[in-house]
């Protein structure tokens, strides 16, 4: 299918593997899936009941992908339903994303639903990049809910990133893990002007020896506010770690709110946060290669947020 | 030429004024190598400092080839043709030693390039090269590193400050001959900080800065003598309470 100019580049900020209409993959395009392929071993299936896919990876899928963007270049709120299945030794990459171009005055908002149901042994990427552009006044939002069940000796890996234009997030992230099962998230956010952000990501330690590592890098400009409320609960010999960094700059306001339960005497959790101007030393460092003040700083912050 | 008018700088520490540095002047010509020393606290890094902007003087003037940079920003100056290497220098979480070498020299560096960099301060670039240049490296680590990111681009004056600080005898050996080669060609006025011997000997003049003032400057073979064996009085206690500790 020919896409248009809008919806090819950004797709290509969205997506940093590459787009192809190759393979496995599902574009959804402002509220309708417009094009959609599956692999021999990844399957895609439209929900019946409410607006959405089921995605079917079987256990033969070893290093492949599969890659579902949605892009929404017209205003309006968009729903979205999608639950994956990975059978038991399935090693995946999961490219997801959402791109908005927002040209008019009202609000543009996609909310993405997941639900990620891991198989033991398996092995899943998933990589998420939120991103909005476009001259309109409306509000560009973006709600995502991630619910994430890993199951025994998994390794599930989120990566999610939220970089530029949106307005106005509100993301909440559930992931349980059973016995040795392991979960690293890194989770990367800058908010400019008046953007608001509130990330919540609650973190089940069930198994035995399953074991958690939550990164969070954020940068505040402007007058953005953001919200942290990292919570690691652990049920059984475990091990958490949770590592919340943040920038913060002009009148911008930011709160990691951290809790830390421990319900198993082996339960080991551990939180760090800090929140700090941009480290003044380094700026000066780079401004003597010749860099002005805001490429300096450009540097640190692509760098702290790499 | 570097030259340096009349030089001050005051601090409000405790709501009261003090005098970091007074009334300094002096000047380095093309292809000169000047070394400042002199006892600790006397000011030598605030000097620095001013020169490269990231201190404000309260007074003076200070003339890059001509050009008044007095109110030019650091990053005015960098561009005008300092360069200069940090007594402590930041550590870059995240960012690797290629990184900030590519950031250095204001372009892509060729492997070759990095490799000789890092191989003129005793670094292995096999070793060092993707590494990041965090806190995981050692303190004469660092140090090489940031000299190396001044040489990673040509200037026409380079501040060092103290850099044998920290830095292990092989490399110090390696340094100094990078700064002997850089002096004989006459590609760049150096200014090194320093407190080290070789590296004071190497000068065609010293200047000694004590207490915020410029004690003396001359050509090397006539401060040298003065420089070594003599007592340095620091404690002014004695004289301030009138005899009477
Ligand atoms: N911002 C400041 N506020 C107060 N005092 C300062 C400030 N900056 C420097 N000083 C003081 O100025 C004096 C000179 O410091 P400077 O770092 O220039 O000394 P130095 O000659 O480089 O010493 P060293 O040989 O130990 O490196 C010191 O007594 C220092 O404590
Ligand atoms: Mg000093």
């Amino acid at each position: 299918m020919e896409l248009n100019q809008v919806t090819e580049d950004v797709l290509k900020v969205i997506d940093s593997y590459g787009f192809k209409q190759e393979g496995a993959y599902n574009l959804r395009l402002n509220g309708m899936a417009v094009c959609h392929g599956d692999s021999r071993h990844i399957r895609i299936v439209k929900k019946e009941d409410k607006p959405g896919i089921d995605i079917f990876i079987s256990a033969e899928a070893q290093k492949e992908q599969v890659h579902i963007p949605v892009v929404m270049s017209e205003p309006g709120v968009d729903v979205v339903y999608n639950d994956f299945y990975v059978e038991d030794g399935a090693d995946v990459t999961i490219v997801a994303g959402c791109g908005i171009h927002g040209e008019g005055c009202s609000e543009t908002r996609h909310d993405g639903i997941h639900a990620f149901h891991v198989g033991k042994n398996a092995n899943v990427k998933y990589v998420e990049n939120h991103y909005a552009e476009g001259n309109g006044t409306g509000s560009k939002v973006l709600n995502p809910v991630t619910k994430i069940f890993v199951g025994e000796n998994s390794v599930f890996t989120l990566e999610t990133s939220q970089i530029k234009g949106v307005d106005s997030t509100k993301r909440e992230n559930y992931i349980e893990l059973a016995e040795n099962a392991k979960v690293y998230v890194t989770e990367k956010l800058m908010t400019h002007a008046a953007q608001k952000a509130i990330s919540n990501m609650d973190v089940e330690l069930k198994g035995k020896n399953s074991s958690a590592r939550i990164i969070s890098r954020s940068v505040a400009k402007g007058e953005s506010k953001q919200v942290f409320h990292p919570r690691a609960i652990g049920e059984n010999l475990c091990h958490a770690h949770v590592q919340c960094d943040s920038i913060i700059m002009d009148e911008a306001e930011i709160s990691s709110i951290p809790e830390i339960n421990a319900k198993h005497m082996d339960a080991q959790i551990v939180h760090e946060a800090a929140i700090g101007r941009i480290n003044d030393e380094q700026l000066v460092k780079l401004r003597t290669f010749g860099m002005t003040e805001e490429e300096a700083e450009a540097v640190i912050i692509e760098n702290f947020l790499k | 030429m570097l030259q340096v008018e009349h030089l001050s700088y005051d601090v409000q520490e405790e709501g009261r004024q003090s005098e970091i540095l007074s009334d300094v002047s002096f000047s380095v010509k093309d292809g000169e190598m000047l070394v400042i020393t002199g006892p600790n606290g006397g000011g030598k890094s605030t000097l620095a400092k001013l020169l490269m902007g990231i201190n404000k003087e309260t007074a003076g003037k200070i003339t890059l080839n001509g050009t008044d940079i007095t109110e030019m920003t650091i990053d005015e100056r960098a561009k005008a043709g300092m360069g200069f290497a940090f007594q402590q220098p930041p550590r870059f979480k995240g960012m690797t030693v290629r990184r900030l070498l590519h950031l250095a020299a204001g372009r892509a560096l060729s492997e070759d390039e990095c490799c000789e960099l890092l191989s003129s301060v005793g670094l292995c670039a096999m070793e060092y090269i993707d590494r990041e240049a965090d806190a995981t490296l050692s303190g004469g680590e660092m140090k090489r590193i940031e000299i190396a990111t001044v040489l990673a681009k040509h200037h026409d004056i380079c501040i060092f400050d103290e850099p044998e600080a920290g830095i292990d005898l092989w490399s110090f050996s390696m340094l100094i001959k990078r700064f002997e080669q850089i002096h004989r060609e006459k590609r760049e006025s150096l200014i090194l900080i320093s407190h080290q011997e070789r590296i004071i000997q190497m000068a065609d003049r010293i200047m000694v800065i004590s207490d915020g003032k410029v004690e003396s400057i001359g050509a090397a073979e006539e401060i040298m003598p003065h420089l070594f064996g003599q007592e340095i009085n620091s404690c002014h206690c004695r004289q301030q309470k009138g005899g009477e500790l």
